[in-house]
């Protein structure tokens, strides 16, 4: 709607008033939230303008920016219970990379084959988004075919709509027993986020997830908070026609990835935001992410960085204070002043508002924090209790008794 | 934990053109095969090959898709810049004197060895990186390989696969015998096969059977083929092999018939769909002999024969893709049955149960003329629990003596015996004609010396302990309580005092 003129600056935000009768918004809406870091607020001519102005370019900057239930989530590991309801979705924690897996679960190959384009539907769907959020770390994509992979739960039979389903209570128990056969991953160290699609086996189909009312979910698919999310797809019944086995199945793959992507969206806590009343929002973009949503992420990263690297070198110097046997070589030593110095840094840099290098700063305090901590060579001596150290006296009585005797 | 939140809202998002696409051909296939061969001691050895060719291009970058290759495997490859893997579990030892030449033999414990592609610029690093990786994901103790047990071979271990040039820099082999192979290394091998023990040839891979063998090995091959006979492009080929022995005394109960399931505990009973080629190969070169002391049941339709390490062998092939052999109502079950006993004769052995019974040697022998025959057993010496030992352990232990019982042949024909009529000493066995005599001969009893523990031991450290405690004891005893005190020295001996006695008894005053 609007000609962006300028990249601006991350973290950012500017805001256009424009004048009471403009037509640039439709008649009824006050303000405009756009896809790149601008908002439209519709002007007034009024007494109290500067005041009814100003509250509506506050909720809009709400909708855009970092809110209090943001820094909740982020902070979600170093709050106490009471102050975190268990209900609100815990996002991914902070690392510096992930790694993706997409895998098509087929338990019952002779009756299903299977083919899925997911080559193509990473390269026009995934990639793009992950693109736009290389901002926030290292992303790589994986996908597989998992043969005879069966849920570990048993589906029931719906004779009313002569379906099969699953509840919502036994969903959990589907995750475990897939997890043997995703395989971890074993070349990188960073966390993974397994998207399964499964595909019902001939005797369990048409397989549809039910919700807390019993009714169908529109989607089939659900997610699991730092893991990933399962989709179930049907094999449309027209295919049997021909009751050759197997049938041939040929995924589609735009629906699938629909599903995935908003997964993935919700996985990393980007919510959908609060719109004030009378606000429009602009349509989605073309990678599925809007700039100052990726801005929220980091925002909501860097302070969590800042809270593990804060509660890392602590632990540290707790643990120093009671145990006296640890040895602080020079090499940790000066990672923990490096990581003091990064947090310190990134403090500035986000209160003056510099997302970019605070994010980067908070990265780097984090890293050293960690290789600080999990140094092996703290634990060289941990292991040598000190009424060991007396064990050198245990010759003493004889030696007093012989040297008395003489 | 995991709340599971079914989604409910999915947010539009414009994708861009998406649509029908025809997925790619496959571009990986899947071959296995099971090769059973009696041999010649009565025991059975069977070798379970898997393999799944994968037409991709050598390296392997960016975002990579798995069909049939397991992606941890592939993952290794593209990570460490993998020409060829060969790693491999082995408990047990081929005794190629009693069963032949093996297709594939393995040290006992675990083998790695590995070439990198010459793209790799630190291979140490790469080595210690990758087998502790290995050891992760096979369960195995992998990560105690160091420089300590690596060697660079110039000469043996050249590539199997393709190869441009061998510069042997990039070649690392380890071994550690000490590796003890368990459930626990089988389970991640099954893991990576595509029809994963639900489906074809590896619906037989149980554990408790295949561990109850004389030689269990099992490995994972990875290199380079060519793709076809002309070799214009490359493909990655994964075999997964695992060969064992049934013994024909401990699994086999001494009876010399062997089927699938008295091997394995299962029957097979359905193809895997992924794979192009399924078959069960059983070697039956003398069944062809004029002989035939090997019987097949079903009988084979097909045949197979070739020269295989350097002898010409006959094989029938059974193919589980073929739905006359097997389909929905019927299970395969091959069973070989040795029709007459071999030349061997008649061997009746009943190992010990531990504190039950013994063991028992029956051994029917044909001894040819004016030879020597020798019986040997090898065994192992054990210790007892220490009230099972007999007061004079030291002596050693009895082995009851051996009895040799012989249908002699007569050198003169004897007539009948007539038990009331003849002497005694003619009628203590009964003979049926009279061209041989039976004799019934003794061994000496052997003595076995076998390690006994020291029984003094238990003396020494009540001794010792006590002398201890004595010792300290005494001493704070001494600290605590002994006291000084100031003493008049004793003046003068008995002389002076007899002498005072006298001047007392006179009256005059003392010394």
């Amino acid at each position: 709607m609007l000609d962006e003129p300028q990249e601006q600056a991350e973290g950012s935000l500017t805001v256009y008033v424009i004048s009471e009768h403009s037509s640039l918004l439709p008649q009824d809406m006050m303000s405009y939230i756009g896809p790149k870091r601008t908002a439209v607020v519709r002007g007034i001519m009024h007494r109290e303008a500067f005041n009814i102005i100003g509250r509506r370019i506050v909720q809009v900057a709400q909708a855009m920016s970092l809110t209090e239930d943001v820094l909740a989530a982020a902070l979600a590991d170093h709050l106490p219970e009471d102050k975190w309801s268990a209900e609100k979705r815990r996002p991914l924690k902070s690392s510096l990379g992930y790694e993706i897996t997409f895998s098509l679960l087929n338990p019952d190959p002779k009756s299903h084959d299977v083919h899925w384009d997911i080559e193509g539907a990473v390269r026009r769907y995934v990639q793009p988004f992950l693109n736009a959020l290389s901002a926030a770390g290292n992303f790589s994509v994986d996908s597989q075919i998992l043969y005879y992979a069966m849920l570990g739960v048993n589906p029931r039979f719906d004779s009313a709509s002569s379906s099969y389903y699953l509840d919502m209570h036994s969903l959990p128990h589907v995750i475990n027993p897939v997890e043997s056969r995703l395989g971890s991953s074993a070349a990188s160290l960073y966390p993974v986020l397994n998207f399964l699609l499964y595909v019902p086996e001939l005797a369990h189909s048409p397989l549809y997830i039910q919700d807390k009312d019993g009714a169908p979910v529109a989607t089939n698919a659900f997610h699991s908070p730092r893991w990933g999310g399962i989709m179930v797809y049907n094999v449309d019944s027209k295919t049997y026609n021909a009751s050759v086995l197997p049938v041939r199945v040929e995924v589609d793959m735009v629906r699938v990835m629909e599903v995935f992507l908003a997964q993935l969206r919700l996985l990393f806590g980007i919510a959908q935001p609060q719109v004030p009343p009378k606000c429009l929002l602009s349509g989605p973009t073309s990678e599925g992410l809007m700039t100052w949503e990726l801005d929220r992420l980091l925002w909501a990263r860097s302070v969590e960085n800042l809270a593990t690297a804060t509660t890392t070198l602590t632990s540290l110097a707790q643990l120093l204070g009671k145990i006296s046997n640890i040895v602080i070589k020079d090499d940790v030593a000066s990672e923990v002043y490096k990581a003091v110095a990064a947090v310190q840094k990134s403090a500035e840099e986000l209160a003056s508002g510099h997302l970019a290098s605070a994010f980067v700063a908070s990265q780097e305090a984090v890293t050293s924090s960690e290789l600080a901590f999990f140094d092996p060579s703290l634990l060289h001596l941990l292991y040598f209790p000190d009424d060991q150290k007396f064990d050198c006296l245990f010759f003493c009585p004889i030696s007093q008794h012989s040297t008395l005797v003489h | 934990m995991a709340a599971a939140m079914p989604l409910a809202l999915p947010v539009l998002l414009l994708l861009g053109p998406g649509g029908w696409c025809l997925a790619e051909p496959p571009r990986d296939s899947l071959r296995e095969e099971l090769v059973i061969t009696p041999l010649p001691s009565g025991d059975v050895a069977a070798t379970f090959q898997f393999r799944t060719r994968w037409d991709s291009e050598l390296q392997r970058e960016g975002v990579s898709h798995y069909r049939l290759f397991p992606k941890a495997l592939g993952q290794l490859i593209s990570k460490y810049s993998l020409r060829e893997l060969h790693l491999s579990f082995t408990q047990g030892f081929w005794r190629t004197r009693y069963w032949g030449p093996p297709f594939l033999q393995a040290p006992s414990g675990a083998e790695l060895w590995v070439w990198f592609q010459d793209t790799v610029t630190d291979v140490d690093k790469s080595w210690k990186e990758l087998s502790n990786v290995l050891s992760g994901i096979f369960c195995a103790s992998l990560n105690f390989i160091d420089s300590t047990n690596t060697v660079t071979p110039t000469a043996s271990f050249k590539p199997l696969g393709l190869a441009n040039d061998t510069d042997h820099y990039f070649l690392r082999y380890a071994v550690l015998p000490r590796e003890v192979v368990c459930t626990e290394n089988l389970t991640p091998w099954k893991k990576l096969l595509p029809c994963s023990s639900k489906a074809g040839l590896s619906v037989l891979l149980k554990a408790d059977r295949l561990f109850h063998t004389s030689y269990h090995s099992q490995a994972v091959h990875i290199r380079p083929v060519c793709r076809n006979a002309r070799c214009t492009s490359i493909s990655w080929e994964l075999r997964q092999t695992l060969s064992v022995v049934f013994d024909a005394f401990i699994t086999g109960q001494g009876k010399k018939d062997w089927s699938l399931f008295r091997m394995f505990s299962r029957t097979l009973t359905e193809p895997c769909p992924l794979a192009s080629e399924s078959r069960v190969y059983v070697d039956i070169t003398t069944y062809n002999q004029d002989n035939e002391t090997l019987e097949v049941h079903p009988p084979p339709t097909t045949t197979y024969q070739d020269v295989i390490l350097g002898t010409r062998k006959t094989y029938a092939i059974y193919d589980l893709l073929d739905t006359a052999m097997i389909n929905n109502s019927r299970n395969l079950n091959i069973q070989l049955k040795w029709k007459r006993p071999p030349e061997n004769g008649y061997i009746h052995y009943q190992p010990a149960q531990d504190r039950l019974q013994p063991h028992l040697l029956e051994m029917l022998i044909q001894l040819p003329a004016n030879s020597v025959t020798k019986v040997s057993i090898q065994f192992e010496r054990a210790l007892l629990k220490w009230t099972e030992y007999t007061p004079d352990p030291n002596h050693g232990f009895y082995v009851s003596p051996s009895v040799l019982s012989a249908l002699v042949p007569s050198m003169v024909a004897a007539k009948p015996v007539d038990w009331e009529e003849s002497p005694l000493f003619n009628s203590l066995f009964p003979v049926s004609d009279g061209s041989n005599y039976f004799v019934r001969l003794y061994t000496e009893p052997l003595l076995v010396n076998l390690p006994t523990p020291d029984f003094s031991m238990p003396y020494n450290v009540i001794c010792l302990t006590c002398t201890v405690v004595a010792v300290c004891y005494g001493s704070f005893y001494n600290l605590l309580t002994r006291t000084f005190h100031i003493e008049e020295p004793r003046t003068g001996g008995l002389a002076k005092r007899l002498a005072n006695l006298i001047r007392r008894a006179r009256g005059v005053p003392p010394l």
